[in-house]
């Protein structure tokens, strides 16, 4: 039901991209970009008391790759893209044209909620990446540029550290994960809400609130299945 | 217009993803200096690996030329078995030694392979029987404890007994 005829029109899904990937670019690049700058000065502040701020750059990365690109990601797109989702399905809900549609024998699941949810599948690992990279360069920034630790050493442990299946792969499908879930639950909360004002507005908290606590708890259980070495 | 403007964009936004990726890959996970090269194998039999782990590096005069590839227990000789893949490229002299060293003072351990006389050289399946074991902290301070034990400890015994 939402596999085939959904990619069959791949025109809709990629509206969404656009409509759910480029608008959520601008703020995953710059919280991505921040909390890089955060990571660099925290980290180096606790490192440097043990004599090993070359270790930096491996701390920033790692931290971004596995846990706080795919979470803080999943948390923004939940807030940023989500609740439009909720919303607008709501509304579109609410103005009786998820009826009408019904009534010219148009699956609103497949016209409406299967682009939806495909482009923020997509969309999620894509956001994630981006969040990670621009976290790793702001922590350079700050590490290397502002307060001087060796950029050799900086790579070089990042590279000696970072595992491509072990720690990109496992970021990789972190976000895929997080990316079903947060679409899902944003399209659930907006078909299901009620046709009223305050059920529109009732069911955009609960996209934020109950996406937001799913991808925690999911996050833990994946952590703990991945990297229980 | 609208609808290429948006593909446009769209294509832009996968561009960027991709891009993203491909640098956690390859800058940071560094993909394109995983070995793709030919390896040998070799084994060795160490009595203590204290922390080596599987994919610690193997250098000889610092320079990275192999890989630890497993390490497991050997119940015949109740030592430690380990073995390395090699980069093909490098031949080391049939009774050369291996040691485990420690990068740095807290940083992980690797192992420190010292080419010997040999004129025959290593080849795949060979064991390397010259080892030199982990440095463990706690034999070393027993090993302190003991000796100044038997040194200046024996006036001290004296002393307790009147």
């Amino acid at each position: 039901m939402l596999f085939g005829p959904a990619f069959r029109r791949f025109g809709l899904i990629r509206d969404q991209i656009h409509f759910l990937g480029n608008y959520s670019l601008a703020i995953i690049a710059v919280s991505g970009l921040f909390v890089g700058f955060v990571f660099g000065l925290q980290g180096y502040y606790t490192l440097q008391r043990y004599g090993s701020s070359e270790a930096l750059g491996l701390l920033v990365t790692l931290t971004l790759v596995r846990e706080l690109g795919p979470v803080v990601t999943a948390l923004l797109f939940a807030g940023r893209a989500g609740t439009s989702l909720t919303a607008e399905i709501g509304l579109m809900k609410a103005g009786e044209q998820i009826s009408v549609m019904e009534m010219m024998a148009v699956d609103p699941v497949q016209r409406v909620l299967a682009p939806r949810f495909w482009a923020g599948v997509i969309v999620m690992p894509l956001l994630a990446a981006v969040f990670s990279a621009t976290g790793i360069i702001g922590g350079w920034v700050v590490g290397v540029l502002m307060i001087g630790v060796d950029a050799g050493s900086f790579w070089s442990q990042i590279q000696g550290g970072v595992d491509v299946w072990q720690d990109v792969g496992n970021g990789l499908i972190k976000s895929v994960v997080f990316g079903f879930t947060v679409t899902f639950v944003a399209l659930l909360q907006g078909f299901e809400a009620q046709a009223t004002p305050e059920g529109v507005s009732k069911a955009t908290t609960r996209t934020v609130v109950m996406a937001s606590l799913a991808v925690l708890g999911l996050d833990f259980i994946l952590t703990a299945m991945m990297f229980s070495l | 217009m609208q609808r290429s403007k948006i593909d446009v964009w769209v294509g832009l936004f996968v561009l960027l993803g991709v891009a993203a990726v491909l640098f956690l890959a390859l800058q940071a996970a560094n993909l394109l200096n995983l070995n793709f090269q030919p390896t040998y194998q070799l084994d060795a039999r160490f009595t203590d690996v204290g922390g080596l782990k599987p994919k610690a590096a193997v250098r000889s005069a610092g320079v990275l030329v192999g890989r630890v590839e497993a390490i497991r227990f050997d119940d015949k000789t109740f030592q430690a078995r380990v073995t390395m893949s090699m980069d093909s490229q490098f031949a080391f002299p049939k009774d050369s030694s291996l040691k485990i060293l420690t990068s740095g003072l807290l940083g992980e351990q690797y192992l420190g392979l010292e080419p010997g006389a040999d004129e025959k050289n290593l080849v795949a399946g060979d064991t390397i029987s010259s080892t030199q074991s982990a440095v463990v902290l706690e034999n070393l301070i027993g090993q302190f404890l003991y000796n100044s034990a038997s040194s200046g400890g024996g006036s001290q015994a004296g002393k307790d007994k009147k």
